[in-house]
């Protein structure tokens, strides 16, 4: 650790900023170079082999295709700060506009994943701690093993054999939402995709919640808190579980950026209108402005939930902060 | 250990470092759970690459009604095109684990390289290239992979090396995580005082110390590759649309579910197996690793 560095937790806080947007402005040039520059006509890629040199033409000049590369990036990166995306390429209407109600729609959806999931596996993690090598912990580490190990739309489909076709018909396998309604107008449609989403990110941070407490449990702190003669619950609550969360929300801040893209196929499964199907569609269609926008919101969404997981680790672990 | 690559045998300096990784494997099979994941895993593997010559049809041949159930004909029933269930999981496996394994090999490898590169040039290198992974990492994997696929087509090899360039990074901070205290060592700075080359102290010296670590991760890593492949055909991107694959099968067979289960469910049985198999191989790689290092450190 070579962060004696001046400044306390704002001098820290600013430096993790600035690495963050250093982060995304690279994103940023990634994605377009991918997009855009890359060798091959995006404008071929759109429309297909059967193009005239006509329409080729058009759609060159409407991505900005005929300028050079640095002046491309400068315009594209400019819209992006104020909020331009650009026009959907098969909507016909501006991407935000596009967006604006799928993103409401996956962020409900997350929130209640993160709702769910966040509370249930630290309880999970730190029960199994408490009760090392009894039946509940051997019981709960080996399932949640075999559950981290499933692709999430395996477990998506599994779920809707078990709960909305063959086993049990309770649900509704398809979680649309139609135009100008909101998801939690039906919200027995919210059921199976927030399950899958639990069953993706719990098992992990289940498991980094065990491992932190039982290392916790084990501390020379605790034991000092024991002999002073405090009551145990004292000692869990004020003294294990601060130190044990600092790992786990590293874990969490991980887990949900990877939500960011494990909606993108548990969205297609259940037909849910958010930002993972439309960047399924987009990929199908050649939409390169949508594609280009939800790329670089992902990552602003990955790089933000670090940013705020490192922050977060800082404050709630007390000897982490003597540190900076 | 460093009078080893002191030699100029190529032979001997092999000698010692694989026997770690090999002993490894072998003493994680003493664990129940690695058994049992080496039993699926070889059992998937052996369905995906032999399965072909066992087929009773081909892969696209319609052999009755669409989405009949099991019968004497048909054991796994038919799909949505009357095509044989079984036939299409037997070949449909194939071209998963044949991508999922090459990606994660490159990957592995140059994730491996850069991490240790990283950790052992202990200067700005190390800054540089860790940041540039931090930058790939920003983009989830299925994402980058839709991305390329969108720009060059659903290829086999852009597949191949968008997984490859999301796995190197993931592979690159273990290896340098677990080759940092490693390059502080003495034998280090004895074999850089003895004038061995900087790239035979890192292959030679650094990375057979980190081998236990990177297995892990390159197990868990497998498990990704085989997820977000299956997941990309299961979008609708594979590389042949209406060919045998455990992820096309899903998705095309998903609206029937309610009247022929096994379309969708033999797949996703073979996935689940395959991938819980992995699963099951790297943590018990893991536990062994974590008690050998136990170990080391009481002696």
């Amino acid at each position: 650790m070579n962060r004696f560095r001046p400044g306390g937790v704002w001098g820290f806080i600013l430096r993790r900023l600035l690495l963050g947007i250093a982060v995304l402005i690279l994103v940023s040039i990634l994605v377009f170079l991918a997009t855009q520059a890359l060798p091959g006509d995006p404008a071929r890629a759109i429309l297909g082999r059967s193009a005239t040199p006509a329409s080729l033409a058009a759609l060159r000049r409407q991505l900005h295709l005929d300028r050079p590369v640095i002046d491309q990036y400068l315009t594209w990166v400019t819209g992006l700060l104020h909020g331009s995306l650009g026009r959907s390429l098969a909507a016909q209407e501006p991407v935000t506009t596009l967006l604006s109600p799928r993103l409401v729609n996956s962020s409900v959806l997350v929130a209640l994943a993160a709702l769910v999931s966040i509370p249930l596996s630290i309880a999970i993690g730190a029960w199994a701690a408490l009760k090392r090598e009894n039946a509940f912990d051997t019981m709960s580490t080996n399932l949640l093993l075999v559950l981290a190990a499933l692709p999430e739309f395996v477990v998506a489909v599994v779920l809707v054999l078990l709960f909305a076709t063959t086993v049990l018909n309770v649900l509704p396998a398809i979680s649309t939402v139609p135009p100008g309604s909101r998801p939690w107008n039906n919200w027995t449609a919210l059921v199976l995709p927030t399950a899958t989403l639990v069953i993706a990110v719990a098992p992990y941070v289940a498991r980094i919640m065990r491992a932190s407490m039982i290392e916790v449990l084990e501390s020379d702190y605790v034991e000092m808190a024991r002999l002073k003669g405090l009551p145990e619950r004292t000692v869990l609550v004020r003294h294990a579980l601060p130190n044990a969360l600092g790992p786990v929300f590293q874990v969490i801040a991980l887990n949900l950026a990877y939500l960011a893209g494990g909606i993108i196929v548990i969205e297609y499964v259940f037909n849910y209108a958010g930002i993972g199907s439309a960047m399924q569609e987009a990929v199908i269609n050649h939409d390169l402005p949508v594609v280009q926008a939800l790329a670089m919101l992902i990552a602003a969404v990955y790089v933000i939930l670090n940013l705020l997981a490192d922050v977060a680790t800082i404050l709630v672990t007390p000897r982490l902060r003597t540190r900076l | 250990m460093s009078q080893v690559t002191g030699v100029a045998v190529p032979g001997a300096e092999m000698a010692l470092p694989p026997v770690r990784g090999t002993s490894l494997l072998r003493r994680s099979l003493r664990l129940w759970r690695t058994r049992i994941g080496v039993t699926l895993v070889g059992f998937i593997v052996l369905v995906a690459i032999v399965g072909p010559y066992f087929a009773p049809y081909g892969p696209s041949t319609p052999v009755g009604v669409p989405n009949s159930g099991p019968s004497g004909k048909a054991v796994l029933g038919t799909d949505y095109l009357g095509q044989d269930v079984l036939s299409r999981l037997l070949y449909g496996g194939r071209s998963i684990l044949v991508m999922a394994v090459i990606a994660t090999a490159i990957g592995l490898i140059t994730g491996a390289a850069i991490g240790l590169v990283a950790a052992y040039s202990r200067n700005a290198l190390d800054d540089t290239l860790m940041r540039g992974m931090d930058v790939i990492m920003a983009l989830p994997q299925i994402m980058l992979a839709l991305v390329a696929v969108a720009i060059v087509g659903p290829h086999a090899w852009v597949i191949v090396a968008a997984i490859a360039l999301t796995t190197a990074p993931r592979i690159a901070r273990v290896a340098r995580g677990a080759a940092q205290p490693i390059v502080e060592r003495d034998f280090i700075a004895c074999s850089e005082a003895m004038g061995v080359p900087r790239w035979r102290i890192i292959s030679g010296e650094v990375l057979p110390n980190t081998l236990g670590p990177l297995m892990v991760e390159a197990s868990l890593r497998l498990t990704y590759s085989i997820g977000v492949i299956a997941a990309l055909a299961f979008l609708g991107l594979s590389t042949n649309p209406n060919g045998a694959n455990w992820g096309t099968m899903i998705q095309e067979n998903q609206l029937v579910l309610a009247i022929q289960p096994w379309g969708a469910a033999a797949p996703i049985i073979a996935i689940a197996l395959l991938t819980m198999g992995t699963g099951l191989i790297g943590d018990g790689i893991a536990r062994t690793a974590a008690g050998i290092d136990r170990a080391q450190a009481a002696e």
